[in-house]
Order: C-alpha cells, then sequence, then structure tokens
C-alpha cells in the first residue's frame, strides 16, 4: 500500500473512533439503562455499511482505506466484550444472552443484506 | 466553557489512539494476509489482545478513578479501534460463502469465548499485584 494510502488509513481510523465515542455518548446520555444500546446500533450499522462496500466490489487500496481504516475502526470488538463482562457480573444474565445473539443474528442479516444490496448497485 | 474545552481534549485523545489502533489493526491484516474465507488470524489476534488491554485498562481505572486523558485515549481510542466487530462478521459471511460453514461456527466460538476470556484476564491481571502486597 502507498503511503498516502496508509495517512488515510489513520486519519479515518481517529475520525471513527471520535464518531464511536460521541454515537455512543449520545445514547449514554438519554437512558440509565444498563445496556449497551450504542454499541450494538454502532456495530450493527458499521456492519450494513461494510457488507455494502463488500458487495459494491471495492477492490484494493480503496477496500483496505474504507473497510479497514474507516468501517474496522468504527465498529469494536472489546467493548462488545467487557460491556457483556460487565452485564454478567452485576447479574443481568438475560442481557448478556440479548447483547452477543442480537450482535451475531442480525449483524450476520446486515453483512448478508449490505452485500446484496451493494451488488444490486 | 470548561466542560467544552474538556471535551474537546479527551475527543482528540480518542482520535490519536484512533489512528495507532487502525494502523496497528490494518497493519497485521496486511501482513497475514487470507484468501476469502481463509483463517482470518490477523484479526483473531487484535481481538484477542484489544480485549486483553480492554479488561486491564478498565479494572485500572476503577481502582485509581483519577480523570486523566490516558484513559479515553488508551480504552476508547487504541482497543477500541484496534478491534473489530464488523470485519468478524465479513469474514463469517466468506466463509459461509465459500461453503466452510464448519469453520465459520469455529471462528465464531473461538471469537467468543477466547475474546470473553481474555477481557476476564485483563482484569485478573491488573488486580494481581494488589492481592500479592
Amino acid at each position: 500500500m502507498s503511503a498516502a494510502g496508509w495517512v488515510a488509513v489513520g486519519l479515518l481510523g481517529g475520525a471513527a473512533a471520535a464518531a464511536r465515542f460521541l454515537i455512543d455518548s449520545a445514547f449514554a446520555a438519554r437512558t440509565d439503562h444498563p445496556f449497551p444500546l450504542g454499541v450494538l446500533a454502532i456495530n450493527l450499522a458499521g456492519t450494513l455499511v461494510l457488507g455494502l462496500v463488500a458487495g459494491a466490489a471495492l477492490e484494493g487500496e480503496a477496500l483496505v482505506i474504507v473497510a479497514g481504516g474507516g468501517i474496522g475502526s468504527f465498529t469494536t470488538f472489546s467493548t462488545w466484550m467487557l460491556d457483556s463482562h460487565r452485564l454478567a457480573d452485576a447479574g443481568h444474565t438475560r442481557l448478556v444472552w440479548i447483547n452477543l445473539g442480537l450482535s451475531i443474528v442480525v449483524g450476520f442479516a446486515a453483512i448478508v443484506a449490505g452485500h446484496w444490496l451493494g451488488g444490486a448497485l | 466553557m470548561q466542560a467544552t474545552r474538556f471535551d474537546f481534549r479527551r475527543l482528540a485523545a480518542i482520535y490519536i489512539g484512533g489512528v495507532l489502533g487502525a494502523l496497528a489493526r490494518v497493519g497485521l491484516a496486511q501482513a497475514t494476509p487470507h484468501g476469502p474465507g481463509g483463517w482470518p488470524w490477523g484479526t483473531l489476534v487484535v481481538n484477542m489482545v484489544g480485549a486483553l488491554l480492554l479488561g486491564y485498562f478498565f479494572a485500572r481505572l476503577r481502582d485509581h478513578p483519577e480523570d486523566s486523558l490516558a484513559h479515553p485515549f488508551l480504552t476508547t481510542g487504541i482497543c477500541g479501534t484496534l478491534t473489530t466487530f464488523s470485519t468478524v462478521q465479513l469474514e463469517l459471511f466468506e466463509m459461509v460463502d465459500g461453503g466452510n460453514i464448519g469453520r465459520a461456527l469455529a471462528y465464531l466460538g473461538v471469537t467468543l469465548i477466547a475474546g470473553f476470556l481474555c477481557v476476564r484476564a485483563g482484569i485478573a491481571l491488573e488486580r494481581r499485584p494488589e492481592v500479592a502486597r
């Protein structure tokens, strides 16, 4: 990958992290409920867009920049796991399974739907 | 005014952490290429390392709750960006699309179980010195 490509990955990665923080904070400010709705929404939305990009057959450096630098940075695995651990620790066992189940099932549906839509474009 | 200024510095810390996390993840992915539907070592490694570190930093802040910019930089910035959820789903899709349903289930299972254990290990690692004292 070119030097400009790496710069783009870094800049997009920073912007995606900041966007994730602002969106998650906006969700958290509107409710006291322990369910991590912000991260779920971020992960599902990002997955749908990644499906679109992959389905639209974006290739090479452009794909690495958009998919790896942008969307891959926007969505997060570690926070999803830590939130699940915290829910389990607080005794919200049902919410743990809802958080894991929705992310996995709806996330897979989102990648399939995005891929199909991207291919149809 | 004070709050706005603080939020800006926090956002800048997260941005810089995000730059580093993204470069590390994409760099490892570029260094360990795999065909569509292949076993994604790069993603697995960054997700496990990020989960371990996030567990550690989370426990550290809980035990030492001083308000510092290092925390959002390390957690939301580096750990949040180093790890990825959407790429895992795309890799699962490519495995299923290629007929490797068994590999997809194995990848999902390993990612979830090891990821959860890494968070717990990170938390335990931070507590260890306190126990020894």
